[in-house]
């Protein structure tokens, strides 16, 4: 083993590593006066590892094939630090509320953690390795939940949380046990060449897709999604629904193309009836909600159905569509949910769609942002989403699941009803009431601008999508 | 020469800042602004063309054609993909001079001319849009390139028509322009299609041999130029020209005169190689269009009292002979039949010059008198004598005189047609002729003729100021010299150098005829008692009133459109939208808030339930995976 090749295949790792001691220490030292900077100073240590990790790093393996790097891992891994960037920008309003600014540290060394397990998730080669960076992802998150543990919602969503994710777990696990049981290996490089498709690996295959399903909050795996959306802090609810599902996505992506190669025709009937229930299951419930987070919540589940679209060819394409995709809903969501959270903060809470009658005649910008944040969401040309959603149903339709592909761009109708009622109610549903006009602070407004600036770029702007094709190949 | 990207970045640039943070800014420092970057660009347009024709021809004799800046935008397929660059070649370099010259003299005229106007700032951040839009037309590397800036092209021109948006004549105008150019521009996207279908690509040179495969080539190529024909105001898609009037008079110079109205005859000499190859029989069949427009609209200028209108119409007519002389071409041989594609682009060069100046003239007469009618005007002279002379340069030009640039491209257009068949030598001769007459009609009925005296005395007409007269001057000083450029040496048929040579003949009888025109007119129209001019609208009363209605075509559409299309056709699919489609799409939302009814109790809140449905799923999707597996 050569030690001198851990420094650049783990550069992203280590670096990150090194700003969560940094934060740590920062958290202890710094005084009330220091605290007031914690936002701008984490932002800042993030915008390094994403500059830092710009160049694409080599490929190989570590740890006797513990730990894999990809080129496509690094664009993934960089593309969920600017997430991670992005909700760190938008919680800083929150977190300088009188109840939470004692604590901001842990949020952003749980949030920090919880990167870094995604990390390990992504550069797993071994089922262990790939179950560590998993609890590492899920525990701290129940955490973040639980923030605001002093209040009612954000406490139940933290217990539903933890016990939701144990339970996938301890499911994942003895589905893994299982593989184990029947091939005698756990690396994901010996495993194909042993894999034989027998019942029992059918079972203990869907019992692992059971384990990502949960964080990708897939039907009929995503039934605490909607608690935990609602009862958590805004600021992680955004994390939550684009930050972590991206990770688990893309882990997905892998594990069943590389790891379970021999069992496709399996994992794509799976995957086949797994996506259209998403779509359809969540659009069917977010046409009835009210509470906007919990609306965002179905919203989230059926776009993770259309990143399963990418997923389920298996092809390169796929997998340049999957990130594309995952980018682009990255952009359009934190756009939605940094909206949500200022006007939460301002307005004392005010989250249901009543509440946004009338918004854009007190807060013309946001409301016009949230707008093309919704349109991008809802696939209308030529915001990102659009293009997005196009590259995954190509991806699909070149595999040949046109029925599949069909269903889908039924479902995009019935997406573009719902998004629609938020918009109708922004610019067009009078209020007596409405949200009153305020100012938003710097940080969001900074996070704000990058994501109207992903909304309106990133699907005419071509490069991006080449850029990332370039990453795809071998998988 | 990667500089030249500037010249489409500036100007949208300049549009995103004024469209902006217009608002914020003084009207003055806006209007600066927008001047000040489209000086840039014009500098830059003449450096290009500078540097390009001073590097001289290569090898065979051909100016090259450079693509300074490619990049693909959207792969299609393999060979198949949508580029955005830009092509520099003869006419691309000569187009870029053409639209910059002139619209760096409208922002400066419309310092003077709008000065006071609400939405000063809007209106140069739409003239910025606009000038990008148009370079971006002229300067495209594949047809696909050329569609796009050609519809933001067209969005500029409605949102500039429609500038005064308070007035419903100009709302009603602007819709009419957009309407009927996008319905032809349905054409030329089929066509773009139907080519990039069986030529395999978007570029203009498609490869000879996957052209040979393609019968569908004609067919394309006829679609596209119906895309041309409505930008470019060919009968029966004309009609949307003369109501564009109603935008400010500087838009008009650039917009309806000068620059956008070409892009039609643009786009066919872009796909010359292509129609001259593959589609002969389609090229004539432009010229018969050509032809007739240039007639119709030259009989309903003579009759028309709008001074703008008279422009309009004028437009039209000599926009017809642009089309015509692309359409008379036999060979790609200026020396044998191809000479009409250099007249052609040696016409617009020479008539955007000249047009702008009689546009820009009619405005500051309009500024003068507060009114488009010929009626409220007459004996100007006394009172605008600048205005007076450029436009009398201007109208020499139009009419074919010596030594005015008009002379020149008319000249070498009668001797392509002579050459086509004497029939459509001698109709474009008597069109020319025509052009003449209503044109000095236009001049003795604004600088002579019936003063309006009562009008002149309660308000006396006064000189347009100096930011109005420097660029009629300018303009009047191009017309003056631009016949005398060796247009030939830059631009051909076959691209080899071509030595500009006046046929005598042809030259002697243009000229008799012009000269009759005008004498004719003079006579008719230039004293105060218009005894044979009132005789003449009076015996042929019928034919006046029908050529001052334009040949009620705008009726015949509004027929069409009212009484056919939309009471048979519109109102039945109406009846099915609205009973059988939305029936259906009513029974789907109803089905799918029931659907969504029926599962709510799977989101009990409880979480032993979670768990439950959790395992039953994955057990489900289990057993369901080893049946259908």
């Amino acid at each position: 083993m050569d030690y001198t090749s851990i420094l650049p295949l783990m550069r992203a790792e280590l670096t990150l590593t090194a700003i969560l001691v940094l934060v740590f220490l920062y958290d202890l030292i710094a005084g009330r006066r220091g605290h007031h900077y914690f936002s701008a100073v984490t932002c800042g240590l993030l915008v390094v590892q994403v500059l830092v990790n710009l160049v694409p790093g080599p490929e190989g393996e570590l740890f006797g094939g513990m730990f894999h790097t990809t080129p496509m891992g690094g664009v993934v891994k960089s593309i969920l630090a600017i997430g991670a960037l992005l909700v760190c920008l938008q919680a800083d309003q929150w977190l300088q509320r009188e109840d939470t600014r004692h604590k901001q540290g842990e949020f952003y060394i749980l949030t920090l953690s919880t990167l870094l397990g995604m990390y390990f998730m992504i550069s797993a080669g071994h089922f262990l390795m790939f179950f560590i960076g998993l609890e590492l992802a899920s525990v701290p998150m129940a955490c973040l939940v639980a923030f605001d543990k002093y209040k009612h919602y954000s406490a139940e969503a933290g217990a539903k949380y933890i016990l939701c994710a144990l339970f996938s777990s301890g499911l994942m696990l003895f589905g893994v046990s299982f593989l184990y049981g029947t091939t005698g290996t756990l690396y994901f490089d010996d495993m194909p060449a042993r894999l034989t498709g027998s019942p029992l690996e059918i079972l203990s295959m869907v019992f692992f897709f059971s384990g990502l399903g949960f964080k990708i909050s897939l039907v009929p795996f995503h039934l605490w999604t909607a608690d935990a959306y609602q009862g958590a802090p805004t600021t992680v609810t955004s994390y939550l629904s684009v930050v972590s599902k991206a990770a688990a996505a893309f882990v997905l992506f892998t594990t069943l193309v590389k790891v379970f190669a021999p069992m496709v025709e399996q994992w794509q009937t799976l995957l086949w009836i797994v996506t259209v229930l998403s779509i359809t299951v969540a659009n069917l419930f977010a046409i009835r909600q009210r509470d906007l987070k919990r609306f965002m919540a179905f919203s989230s589940i059926s776009q993770a159905g259309y990143i399963m679209l990418a997923v389920i060819g298996g092809s390169s394409l796929g997998m340049t569509s999957l990130v594309f995709y995952v980018l682009v809903y990255m952009v359009a969501n934190l756009a939605v949910f940094g909206v949500l959270s200022t006007v939460e903060q301002h307005s004392g809470g005010r989250v249901s769609l009543e509440d946004y009658n009338g918004f854009y005649h007190t807060n013309p910008k946001l409301a016009v942002m949230m707008m093309l944040a919704l349109f991008s969401l809802a696939g209308i040309p030529p915001f990102a989403g659009f293009f997005s959603k196009f590259f995954v149903f190509t991806a699909a339709f070149e595999s040949g699941f046109y029925l599949l592909v069909f269903i889908a761009l039924l479902n995009t109708v019935i997406s573009l009803y719902y998004y629609l009622l938020i918009v109708k109610a922004m610019f067009i549903t009078p209020s007596d009431a409405p949200i009153a006009t305020f100012r938003t602070d710097s940080y969001t407004r900074l996070s704000l601008a990058l994501c109207m600036a992903g909304v309106l770029l990133l699907g005419v702007v071509s490069a991006v999508y080449d850029g990332i094709h370039l990453f795809a190949f071998g998988l | 020469m990667e500089y030249t990207i500037l010249i489409l970045l500036l100007p949208f640039v300049s549009f995103l800042f004024l469209g902006l943070a217009g608002m914020k800014l003084r009207p003055v420092v806006a209007g600066a602004i927008g001047t000040a970057v489209l000086a840039v660009v014009a500098v830059l347009s003449y450096t290009t063309a500078w540097e390009y024709f001073s590097a001289g021809r290569d090898a065979a004799g051909l100016y090259p054609t450079l693509m300074p800046w490619n990049t693909v935008w959207l792969p299609i397929s393999g060979d198949l993909h949508i580029d955005l660059g830009i092509l520099l070649d003869p006419i691309s370099v000569m187009m870029l001079v053409v639209i910059s010259t002139v619209s760096l003299m409208v922002h400066i005229y419309s310092f003077g001319y709008m000065k006071g106007e609400r939405g000063f700032q809007r209106y140069y951040a739409f003239l910025s849009l606009f000038t990008m839009s148009m370079m971006g037309l002229v300067v495209a590397t594949n047809i696909f390139q050329m569609y796009l800036f050609w519809e933001l092209v067209g969005v500029s021109s409605y949102l500039l028509i429609g500038f005064y948006y308070t007035k419903p004549e100009a709302i009603a105008a602007s819709k009419k322009a957009f309407i009927v150019t996008r319905f032809a521009d349905l054409g030329f996207l089929i066509g773009i299609l139907v080519h990039g279908y069986y030529a395999g690509t978007f570029t203009f040179t498609p490869a000879a041999t996957t052209l040979a495969a393609g019968v569908m080539i004609p067919l394309a190529l006829g679609l596209m130029f119906i895309g041309g024909a409505g930008k470019s105001a060919m009968f029966p898609l004309h009609i949307w020209l003369p109501d564009a009037m109603e935008g400010p008079t500087p838009v008009s110079a650039l917009i309806h005169a000068a620059t956008m109205v070409v892009a039609g005859v643009y786009l066919v000499a872009r796909m010359f190689p292509l129609f001259i190859g593959y589609a002969p029989e389609v090229l004539h069949w432009t010229a018969y269009i050509g032809a007739f427009t240039a007639l119709y609209a030259a009989v309903v200028a003579c009759v028309q009292s709008d001074i703008k209108r008279v422009l309009a119409f004028s437009t039209i007519s000599q926009i017809g002979f642009m089309i015509v002389a692309l359409g008379v071409c036999t060979s790609n041989d200026p020396h044998t039949g191809g000479l009409g594609y250099m007249a052609s682009m040696f016409h617009l060069f020479t008539h955007a010059m000249f047009k702008a100046l009689l546009f820009l003239g009619a405005g500051a007469i309009i500024h003068a008198v507060h009114s488009n009618e010929m009626s409220t005007m007459g004996g100007l002279r006394k009172y605008m004598p600048l205005t007076h002379i450029t436009f009398l340069v201007a109208c020499l030009a139009i009419a074919g005189i010596w030594p005015f640039s008009g002379f020149f491209s008319k000249d070498e257009i009668l001797t392509a047609c002579f050459s086509f068949s004497p029939v459509m030598g001698w109709v474009m001769t008597a069109i020319a002729g025509l052009t003449a007459f209503y044109m000095f009609r236009l001049y003795y009925g604004i600088f002579w003729g019936r003063e309006n005296r009562e009008l002149h005395a309660e308000h006396t007409p006064h000189e347009a100021p100096f930011t109005m007269t420097l660029p009629l001057l300018i303009l009047a000083a191009v017309t003056c010299v631009a016949g005398f450029i060796p247009f030939g040496q830059f631009v051909s048929a076959d691209g080899l150098p071509y030595t500009i040579h006046i046929d005598g003949s042809v030259a002697t009888l243009s000229l008799c005829v012009a000269v009759v025109a005008i004498a004719l007119a003079t006579w008719m129209y230039a004293r105060e008692k218009q005894p044979v001019a009132d005789r003449l609208a009076e015996r042929f009363s019928g034919l006046h009133r029908a050529a001052y209605h334009r040949f009620y075509i705008d009726e015949v559409y509004q027929f069409i459109t009212h009484r056919v299309i939309f009471a048979c056709i519109s109102t039945p699919i109406a009846w099915f939208d609205r009973h059988v489609v939305d029936g259906f799409l009513n029974l789907l939302a109803t089905a799918t808030n029931g659907a969504s009814c029926l599962i709510r109790q799977m989101q009990s809140g409880s979480v032993q339930r979670y768990c439950i449905w959790f395992l039953g799923g994955a057990l489900g999707l289990t057993i369901l995976i080893l049946f259908i597996c």
